[in-house]
């Protein structure tokens, strides 16, 4: 048992945050156990990277890592990825096919559902050593997650049983997690990933806040993607631990709503517009929607850029944003070619999201060394409710009081 | 394939260059060594080894360089850091129609404020060059092929 953190939030309740939560690692410990090994859904991985019987797939949830299966009845399977006798890691591919993962120590081997199916030797050599009479294969399974699937994406938890997943994430947000996934064929396009010193809240507050959006982000204001003044809205659901920002795109000139912004390029002008020739795709208006899904998983559109971004947190000052991009099987050429073109704003090396890995380092910089203070949420207010405008971080405060709740501080 | 001295040398000298106005600048003449019409892609090793078209930049022509130089340069926040390029290992595969398929590793060392310097991406070019009417090499297509798949926070400047 790990030492129990010690932490008094600070008066003003979700409107202050400690910095002590984003790099003390029994925080960290407690966090993997209850947020990550507790009760949530967690993104794990597209039906379309394991379409066939055998297919795996090698996958984080929290700091843990994990095995997510198609068993030999096409059934969804998952569990730890470390063998049950020296606690080694048992597989070594990100993905592949296979009957049986077996250990490379002392080779015991585990079928697609995490039964363990073979102990070389279990009797011994010629009459000698052997496992004790009493020991059942039965007993060391791997710790298994229970899966749940919705419109091919795929979720999975360590938690006993867990209430289907459009009651875990609300009517409104299952309401938009059905706008992107819509029961229509996905076409893989592939991965980006990234390193990012900060603590893995961090990620999560910056999706999950406007304000800075239309600050920030000069290239999305200088061509009007994304602005203050945009008909938009925050949502969230009954907990508060998932979002929405939902915004419907302006137009690119000097307005109100850039008046603050000093470094505004209001002559920059692209030399191919290819770069950025968004489409109407979806039946309502929004240009934008960007949905944070507790505990790690945030669902990008931002235009026609559609891409899932996997919080992979790897102690409490740093993480894995592991992003997987996607179209639809009936994309026809123009649109993949669309979608690839605008990923060159969100990846790893994206002309907004660039902005948004290089401020976290900054956070954690400036956090890690005053775990004695605490940041400020007042923007909109003090209360966590929805709103019909950017200019607010109730979706943090939102976020924090669900936090509270299972972190018991 | 005899080894042609005289492409070697002018390919090694281009990849020189290359490297030099990304590290020391001019950033904004670095897109002059592309065709106009180009294809510049920053893509993970996992991605391209696997048939995914994913790429981290994708410059569909030499407009595109330049407004992904511009955009580095003066729209994304960024720390201010120094790369350096190591491009080593060229070789040319095929010469076919006035084309020039080369290979070439690259390893790129980032320095940033207050901190050692780290290697931020490692792999290597596949390329297509052909030669203008003044006869200089210019590439038409470079594929920066990326080992590090985990990328240390972020990639900013072209690779």
């Amino acid at each position: 048992m790990s030492n129990a953190p010690s932490l008094v939030w600070p008066e003003g309740g979700n409107t202050r945050i400690p910095y002590q939560i984003y790099s003390d690692p029994a925080i960290f410990r407690m966090e993997m156990d209850r947020i990550f090994s507790g009760a949530g859904w967690a993104y794990v991985g597209l039906e379309i990277e394991i379409p066939n019987p055998g297919d795996f797939k090698v996958t984080r949830v929290g700091d843990r890592s994990v095995v997510i299966t198609r068993d030999e009845h096409g059934e969804i399977r998952g569990f730890v990825n470390r063998c049950a006798h020296r606690g080694v890691k048992l597989c070594r591919h990100e993905f592949g096919n296979t009957r049986f993962f077996v250990c490379p120590y002392h080779q015991w081997s585990y079928d697609a559902t995490g039964a363990l199916r073979g102990v070389p030797f279990i009797k011994g050599v010629n009459q000698l050593g052997g496992m004790p009479e009493d020991f059942e294969r039965t007993d060391y399974a791997l710790p298994r997650l229970i899966t749940c699937m919705r419109n091919g994406v795929i979720f999975g938890s360590f938690a006993a049983s867990m209430p289907p997943l459009e009651t875990y994430l609300g009517e409104v947000n299952t309401r938009y997690f059905d706008r992107v996934f819509d029961g229509r064929g996905l076409k893989l396009l592939g991965y980006s990933r990234q390193l990012i010193p900060g603590n893995w809240k961090l990620m999560f507050e910056n999706i999950k806040d406007p304000y800075h959006a239309s600050l920030l982000h000069v290239f999305l204001v200088t061509f009007g993607l994304f602005r203050a003044d945009q008909k938009s809205q925050v949502r969230m659901d009954p907990t508060g631990r998932h979002a929405l920002l939902i915004s419907q795109r302006g137009e690119a000139k000097a307005s109100a709503a850039t008046r603050d912004i000093s470094n505004l390029r209001e002559d920059f002008v692209l030399q191919d517009k290819r770069l950025l020739d968004p489409v109407k795709e979806f039946p309502d208006d929004a240009t934008v929607v960007m949905q944070t899904i507790w505990p790690n998983l945030i669902v990008q559109q931002q235009s026609n850029t559609l891409a899932l971004r996997q919080i992979q947190p790897r102690g409490p000052g740093s993480f894995e944003l592991h992003w997987t991009f996607f179209g639809y099987v009936d994309d026809d050429e123009t649109m993949t070619r669309r979608r690839l073109r605008q990923a060159n704003l969100m990846s790893a090396a994206g002309l907004v999201s660039g902005d948004d890995s290089e401020v976290i380092k900054l956070t954690q910089e400036g956090v890690m060394r005053h775990p004695d203070d605490a940041g400020v949420l007042l923007m909109g207010g003090r209360d966590s409710n929805d709103t019909q405008h950017m200019v607010t971080e109730t979706a943090l405060r939102a976020f924090y009081s669900h936090y509270r709740a299972v972190m018991g501080f | 394939m005899a080894v042609d001295v005289a492409l070697q040398f002018e390919l090694e000298d281009l990849y020189s260059r290359y490297a030099s106005l990304l590290d020391d600048g001019p950033l904004r003449d670095w897109p002059d060594l592309f065709a106009q019409e180009c294809l510049y892609l920053l893509i993970p090793r996992d991605n391209y080894d696997r048939g995914l078209p994913l790429a981290i930049i994708r410059c569909e022509s030499r407009g595109m360089l330049v407004d992904r130089v511009r955009a580095a340069q003066e729209t994304i926040m960024h720390e201010p850091r120094y790369l350096r390029h190591h491009v080593t290992n060229v070789r040319v595969t095929a010469v076919h129609g006035g084309r020039i398929d080369a290979i070439a590793h690259f390893s790129v060392m980032e320095v940033l404020p207050d901190e050692l310097p780290r290697v931020l991406c490692v792999g290597r070019y596949i390329d297509v060059l052909q030669r203008r009417e003044d006869g200089a090499l210019e590439f038409v297509e470079k594929r920066c092929v990326y080992d590090s798949v985990l990328v240390p926070n972020t990639i900013v400047y072209p690779i």
